[in-house]
């Protein structure tokens, strides 16, 4: 159908959300097959012990139950240990990571045996009988601890501290000893639980006798595991096929290769029987990837009148007991953005990979960016209240000058383009904060039972992973291209195949925009067809706010080879040439004589009957290209929130969250808020809520969402957006990214607004979640002692 | 997630009930489930026999009976948050049901269910024993007995309930004077880390606690105080007299104390006025 509105900037309704709002959506879970089987893991009640025996007898005789299987029975089945693909420095040290660990637990949940077994029931109650024998060896959660060695948790690699990376430092690195001022603070933050509403599961099928395998995942990278498990199983890429079903969430949690993929699929190859593994939620918050879990030390020089001159960071970053696919890349990952919006004269950052008898950390909404974001802004808070300068006055006195054009930044990466006041004083309009300062005079002079605080958070995010030559010198073993396909349909309908693989973004929807504007139909004409290897061959999947800058350039740039080559065929058919051909009304027509046209449609009916085509060229409209980007896309923007702060209880009630964002162009805005939304909800979540504690034994105490404070509804509070529009230089798009700004912006904005909400009492550092019994003995501490 | 295997039988009527309870070692009653089931999934409770009285349907009610509101056992929290009887005369039992766990929750647990798991962070037993509520409890061969709130509630998760008895209806006295059910927690979903109910009756205030024991408790050292003629500040200082709060992922003890005296003077001055 023609159409001649343009949909790129509107705010469409996602095409997703029929099938998922009425429960046709078609998730691992929904998904069985004849003959199937099932696993379960068997996690035994240890956190670090050397396993002596495994007796899987009892479960071997139980009702329905196919098999039992340890380390040893499965030794043929993985030619490799699971994949760990960011090997940051040279001298990294590795530790090997089998599906099932073989002579030693190390976190609980460590899996040492896979029962399978004709239902689900019969399969978790016969992991239940698997008997460990395993003698316990001292377990060591603590960062610091950990560092000591005093307890080695891989005896082969003969130290925790598996990896130390340093930026290496950029600027007059003289400042940290000259400046007039000098700040150090000390930052902790705790371990968060990604929490995707569906969790893991995947379903492993295919033929033993052709080689063949297919593998249904909850996965946000079927792409990456098909090279991830193709290493881990043997079976060749050409004949294992990855579907990424509907994935409902992953926030980093999916970014993996994990065990159980490679036991459904060595399972299905060896029992020649269908393979399902869904995990419960208590196992996830066990076996799926944590998040964070670091600790800073900080250094800000500058002067007196608040002139930013130098910023050092040095972070220890918990592990957990293995390296997942990424895990000691993340804090890397955040080490280009340790400045911030901030024009400093010197910069450092550098961090230490420890192991710790707990769950690996890995990629986490924002994966390195928000841990950079909330130190650097509670150091620019702290610097502030040390020279009493407000803090609106020192963010905007240090932002890098605006440009239009790529720059080259302190941190060594050039930046696609800046712009931060116009976002800053938005944000500080819409926020009303001079209103807001005077309000919370109002209240301290009165001495209110509930005071205010007013938190700021200006951040720079780096997004668009990858340019493939970075990630290369950055010893990344893969690139960070993305591919698109489009394929015009003689019916006029479009086929668009991307490598890029939603879980919630909506890139059905907003890919669709772009191929509705440049081919003259609409989006509903549009189906995007994503993860499935098989289908869309050729991507790199979606994390890192990539998607758009990367997947979505790819599919602009298929548009182009498609629009050129129905260009030629519309001048052929038209019997003019290629120049006398205007774009108009979403047609090819004749300049000067607009009736003589053809519609993408037609053309599209045209080179796939092929009846009359130019000469030598090929039948079918169709383009394909391949991406790689040339740079990062840098967003940046302002949060502000606004707390209230009840004085005897220390609880806190947000009560107003502005989120003014800049990521470039927008395709879409509706999804650009509802990315916002959520991530700030995941924000506020890690500034008041969530923390992954585990006991003085490595157990993990906040084992279900009883204990681990999701926020609700409820707590979240409403959030006025606004945005600014720098576009970006790296793509033709001008798009940057949104999917993690809202997490890397928010946690330092309420925890600031925490502190300042009580700073009159003498407050100056409470750590991440800011929890009601923190704050109160914050207050308690800051007035002298006991209340 | 999945529990032990268990036998299920669903009851007719009271009778049945208890008659099916009386035929099994470790049978549980089975009535909203909210409570029981995470339980069992988690495989913490393995019941042989689940005895399902959700169905048993003379026992969903809100009466007035004289100067009391009878509340059968398996009235739903929603049923009781929109009563309009006990929403005018004992408007602290309405009130604490509307702000249990969350929407879902309140459709499918009941009143009987939450106050007999005797869960000190539970809100409804906290305020039975303020109130002074009384339970009514049927046994075997027909029998049945009336406990008094403030004797029903023996220990953690432990009240004066046999195995084969059941808990058939709650009777709260009607209320004229102020009153008020503060919870502290982190989430609107959330148990209680404290709670305080405060009823102004016959001209003195009954005070009692949620979480701060092993039971639902009376502050006794407040009302002793209050008594005394000692202002909401001054008696709330002794909110944790004889109180044993827990230490645990949302609160420490210590901090459970003092939260425990700033909500006591401020249900205090609500009920007080």
């Amino acid at each position: 159908m023609v159409a001649t509105e343009q949909y790129v900037g509107s705010p469409v309704l996602r095409k997703e959300d029929a099938k998922l709002l009425t429960g046709q959506g078609n998730f691992v879970d929904n998904q069985s097959m004849a003959g199937m089987v099932w696993m379960a893991l068997v996690r035994p009640p240890h956190v670090h012990a050397t396993i002596q025996s495994i007796d899987t007898a009892a479960a071997a005789s139980m009702p329905g139950v196919v098999g039992v299987y340890t380390a040893a029975d499965l030794e043929t089945a993985f030619p490799a240990a699971l994949p760990m693909v960011w090997p940051i420095t040279e001298d990294i040290k590795i530790p090997t990571h089998w599906p099932l660990t073989k002579d030693k637990i190390r976190f609980a949940g460590d899996a040492v045996a896979v029962v399978v077994a004709e239902t689900r029931e019969q399969a978790e109650d016969a992991a239940e009988m698997v008997t460990v024998s395993a003698s316990d060896l001292p377990a060591v959660t603590d960062l610091e601890e950990a560092a000591t060695d005093e307890v080695v948790i891989h005896e082969d690699l003969g130290t925790n501290v598996v990896v130390h990376w340093s930026h290496g430092g950029g600027g007059d690195q003289s400042v940290f000893d000259s400046a007039p001022v000098i700040v150090q603070e000390r930052f902790t933050q705790p371990r968060l639980i990604p929490n995707a509403i569906e969790p893991r599961g995947c379903l492993a099928y295919g033929s033993p006798a052709a080689g063949e395998f297919t593998l249904v995942s909850a996965t946000q990278i079927p792409h990456i595991c098909r090279v991830g498990l193709s290493i881990a199983t043997g079976v060749p890429q050409s004949k294992l096929r990855i579907i990424a079903p509907d994935v409902g969430g992953g926030f980093g949690s999916k970014l993996n290769v994990y065990a159980e993929e490679a036991l459904a699929l060595a399972l299905t190859r060896s029992i020649g029987r269908p393979v399902k593994w869904i995990e419960t939620r208590p196992e996830n918050y066990v076996a799926t990837i944590h998040g964070r879990g670091v600790l800073h030390d900080c250094t800000l020089a500058g002067t007196e009148d608040g002139e930013i001159q130098g910023m050092k960071f040095v972070e220890l970053a918990d592990m957990g007991a293995y390296f997942q696919l990424l895990t000691p890349g993340i804090p890397e990952l955040g080490g280009w953005v340790y400045m911030g919006p901030y024009d400093t004269k010197a910069y450092w950052y550098e961090f230490k990979g420890i192991i710790t008898n707990a769950t690996p950390t890995d990629a986490y909404r924002g994966a390195g960016r928000p841990e950079a974001t909330f130190v650097i802004e509670r150091l620019v808070d702290a610097y502030a209240r040390r020279i009493g300068m407000d803090p609106a006055d020192v963010r905007r006195k240090n932002f890098l000058p605006p440009s239009a054009e790529a720059f080259a930044s302190v941190m060594g990466l050039s930046i696609d383009s800046a712009n931060y006041e116009p976002t800053f004083d938005r944000a500080l309009e819409l926020a009303e904060y001079d209103q807001m300062r005077k309000e919370q005079q109002a209240r301290r002079d009165r001495g209110d039972t509930k005071q205010l605080g007013i938190g700021l958070s200006s951040y720079i995010e780096m997004c668009g992973l990858a340019p493939s030559e970075i990630l290369g010198a950055l010893r990344y073993v893969a690139g960070g291209w993305d591919a698109a396909e489009i394929e015009c349909r003689p019916d006029g309908k479009v086929v668009v195949r991307t490598g890029t693989s939603p879980h919630g973004q909506g890139h059905e929807t907003s890919w669709s925009q772009i191929v509705a504007d440049g081919l003259g139909v609409t989006p509903d004409d549009v189906e995007v067809l994503h993860g499935d290897t098989s289908v869309s061959r050729l991507g790199m999947d979606t994390y890192g706010s990539r998607s758009a800058s990367v997947g979505a350039e790819a599919v602009a740039r298929a548009l182009e080879k498609v629009r050129a080559k129905a260009r030629t065929i519309a001048a052929h058919e038209l019997e003019v040439a290629e120049d006398d051909l205007e774009w108009t009304d979403g047609a090819f027509r004749v300049s000067g004589a607009p009736d003589k046209a053809r519609t993408i449609p037609e053309l599209a009916a045209s080179a796939w009957h092929a009846h009359a085509l130019p000469a030598d060229m090929e039948p079918m409209l169709e383009g394909t290209a391949v991406w790689d980007p040339p740079n990062f896309t840098w967003p940046g923007g302002t949060h502000i929130c606004v707390v209230e702060v009840d004085t005897e209880t220390g609880k806190t009630d947000i009560m107003r969250y502005v989120a003014v964002d800049d990521c470039g162009n927008v395709i879409n805005p509706m999804i650009v808020e509802g990315q916002v939304q959520g991530g700030v909800a995941q924000g506020v979540a890690e500034a008041l809520y969530e923390e992954a504690l585990y006991d003085e034994s490595g157990n993990l105490m906040s084992s279900s969402m009883t204990q681990y404070l999701v926020p609700t509804a409820v707590e979240i509070p409403s959030i006025t957006q606004d945005r600014t529009v720098t576009p970006s230089t790296t793509n033709s798009l001008g798009v940057k990214g949104i999917g993690e700004a809202g997490t890397i912006a928010s946690p330092p904005a309420v925890v600031n607004a925490v502190i300042d909400a009580v700073s009159h009492l003498g407050v100056s550092h409470i750590d991440k979640p800011a929890s009601p019994e923190r704050v109160w003995r914050a207050i308690r501490d800051a007035q002298g002692g006991a209340a | 997630m999945i529990p032990a295997a268990f036998e299920y039988a669903r009851a007719e009527s009271i009778d049945h009930a208890i008659e099916l309870l009386g035929g099994a070692d470790d049978a549980k009653i089975l009535a909203g489930g909210h409570s029981l089931l995470p339980l069992m999934k988690t495989r913490l409770a393995q019941p042989s026999l689940l005895v399902d009285i959700s169905r048993i349907g003379d026992l969903s009610y809100v009466r007035e009976d004289g100067d009391m509101v009878a509340i059968g056992a398996l009235t739903r929290h929603h049923d009781v948050a929109n009563s309009e009887l006990l929403q005018q005369v004992a408007p602290i039992v309405a009130d604490t049901a509307s702000r249990i766990g969350d929407p879902q929750v309140r459709h499918v647990g009941t009143i009987g269910g939450s106050i007999a798991h005797a869960d000190p962070a539970g809100d409804m037993g906290t305020v039975m024993v303020a109130l002074g509520a009384q339970f009514a409890i049927s046994a075997a061969a027909g029998a049945t007995r009336t406990v008094a709130a403030g004797d029903f509630f023996q220990g953690l998760f432990q009240a004066d309930l046999a195995a084969n008895e059941v808990l058939t209806e709650i009777r709260v006295p009607k209320t004229s004077g102020g009153w008020s059910y503060l919870k502290f927690n982190r989430r609107a979903i959330d148990w209680a880390m404290v709670g305080v109910a405060a009823v102004q009756q016959n001209g003195s205030a009954a005070v009692a606690l949620t979480n701060m024991g092993e039971t639902p408790l009376r502050a006794a050292g407040v009302e002793e105080a209050l008594a005394g003629g000692a202002d909401p500040a001054t008696a709330s200082a002794r909110a944790d007299e004889g109180a044993a709060p827990p230490s645990d992922a949302f609160g420490s003890a210590e901090y459970r104390r003092e939260v425990s005296k700033v909500l006591v003077r401020r249900a205090l001055e609500e009920t007080l006025g």
